[in-house]
């Protein structure tokens, strides 16, 4: 089943420095809590479904669309899909929940959705990626577990 | 001052508990989820303990379970794409029957109130009646291809053969059986909700439906029927069910469940924020316009997500409580 990809040719941008790690960040008495950047940490070197590129080399996620809120422990991603009829579009929505789910304390609720006006069906996928009982009979589908696996593989 | 007091928390599930059922008489409970296993709770002197594990039913989650009205019965809903039917005939509880039909997730199940019928509803976004025509024979009477999306839940009528539904495609539908061709038809389509409507619930009259929604909202409906006083229009129907309120700037986030006691008439709800609401409605209020006033709060009442509240069917005034968290919650409700 070889399918070619949506888009064939997509713009590859240069992938960002790492953190740094401050002096205060290494002190344990200091209370350091979860910033933008360590979510976005979590989640810029998930696979894309269709290129061996990561999702920040496509610019799909970005640091400016990553926000939280630790009061009311809110977590909220917006991606972009490469191209606007982008059919991954709900595999990749669905990779960067799992990842957030699996990696982020328990407490957050985490939002992912579709950078506003970059895809045909956005509230669509919105509605699927928000509804959690979709999400959770998903993840007892062993075969799209194991590419959504793949995708997270390297976060 | 209203409170709600927790009695006791119950651990054991593993993952997300989804659902929890009171047995008709309000001594007993089944909760499910995500481990695929049914547990049942009772009371041993003032605690609520474990009973029973009913295991390998399902393979995969568990979504909802409900006891028939006589409470020798127990169906469970799963993902798994079956219904199964528990009983103690033999002494202890065995699945003597399984529902197959629905092409995937399973996702409510629902006895009517005479206990000869059996509604679920899933993923495949129908609806199936199931009757019971025999020791463990379920024969399909009526397959509902109405919604357009998803099936959320099913609830019966609290005196009648009428069944509601509600979706993922923002409606509730509600259907009867033809006295005259035997065929099941949908006799209501109840739009108003913006999104996914999650969860309803009957009042004790079945004059009113109670509805919540990913919208936030939850809203209440009224039946009129075709000789209504109030001069509501019903065209060529027996009756139609109008929303008389919308409760909005309460819930945070989605609403996944609400439950109406048929003894109090208060109204609580499971909401996505964590937070446990009751609601009464306002002494006089117009019966056509009614208001409700939010009279309870519970802030936190778990650590994630709360999937469902039941009150206790004695009119007790205790309610149960589950969530993404793993707990069941046992509360008791009082007003002074």
């Amino acid at each position: 089943m070889t399918k070619t990809a949506d888009n064939v040719n997509p713009h590859v941008y240069e992938k960002g420095s790492e953190r740094e790690i401050t002096a205060t960040e290494r002190d344990e008495d200091v209370l350091d809590e979860i910033d933008e950047r360590e979510v976005f940490d979590l989640i810029r070197n998930i696979n894309d479904p269709e290129h061996p590129l990561t999702l920040e080399e496509l610019h799909v996620v970005e640091e400016q669309n990553v926000f939280i809120d630790n009061k009311d422990n809110l977590v909220r991603v917006y991606f972009t899909p490469t191209i606007p009829h982008c059919s991954m579009a709900t595999l990749i929505g669905l990779s960067i929940r799992v990842q957030l789910l699996r990696a982020l304390p328990s407490r957050f609720k985490v939002t992912v959705e579709v950078s506003e006006g970059t895809h045909v069906s956005e509230h669509a996928v919105n509605k699927q990626l928000a509804d959690k009982e979709r999400v959770a009979a998903a993840l007892e589908n062993n075969n799209l577990v194991q590419i959504i696996n793949q995708c997270v593989a390297n976060s | 001052m209203a409170k709600l007091e927790l009695l006791q928390t119950l651990t054991g599930h593993k993952g997300i508990v989804w659902n929890v059922s009171w047995h008709p008489l309000g001594k007993m409970f089944a909760s499910c989820g995500e481990d695929k296993i049914i547990k049942l709770w009772s009371k041993e002197g003032e605690h609520w303990v474990m009973k029973t594990v009913l295991v390998d039913g399902h393979q995969r989650t568990i979504r909802e379970v409900s006891w028939s009205p006589c409470g020798n019965f127990l169906a469970s809903a799963s993902f798994d794409g079956t219904t199964a039917i528990w009983d103690k005939k033999s002494g202890q509880f065995e699945c003597n029957a399984t529902l197959e039909g629905h092409e995937n997730e399973v996702k409510s199940v629902a006895w009517s109130p005479s206990g000869q019928l059996l509604a679920t509803c899933g993923r495949d976004k129908s609806v199936w009646v199931w009757e019971v025509a025999g020791d463990d024979e379920y024969v399909c009477e009526a397959v509902l291809n109405i919604h357009n999306q998803d099936v959320k839940k099913v609830a019966w009528h609290p005196s009648s053969d009428i069944l509601a539904s509600a979706s993922y495609d923002n409606t509730v539908k509600m259907y009867k059986e033809d006295q005259l061709d035997n065929d099941w038809a949908c006799i209501a389509t109840l739009q108003s909700h913006e999104s996914t409507v999650w969860s309803l619930v009957f009042d004790k009259t079945g004059k009113r439906l109670a509805t919540c929604s990913d919208d936030k909202t939850i809203k209440i409906w009224q039946e009129y029927n075709a000789d209504n006083q109030e001069g509501v229009i019903v065209a060529n129907k027996d009756s139609i069910w109008k929303c008389v309120c919308t409760l909005s700037g309460y819930h945070t986030r989605c609403v996944y469940d609400i439950t109406w006691c048929h003894t109090t008439g208060l109204i609580a709800t499971a909401c996505g924020d964590d937070i446990i609401r009751v609601f009464k409605e306002v002494d006089n209020s117009d019966p056509n316009a009614p208001s409700f006033d939010l009279i309870c709060t519970k802030p936190n009442a778990h650590s994630q997500d709360v999937n469902c509240v039941q009150w206790n069917p004695s009119g007790n005034q205790e309610l149960i409580s589950c969530s993404d968290d793993g707990e069941i919650k046992v509360w008791k409700f009082t007003e002074d």
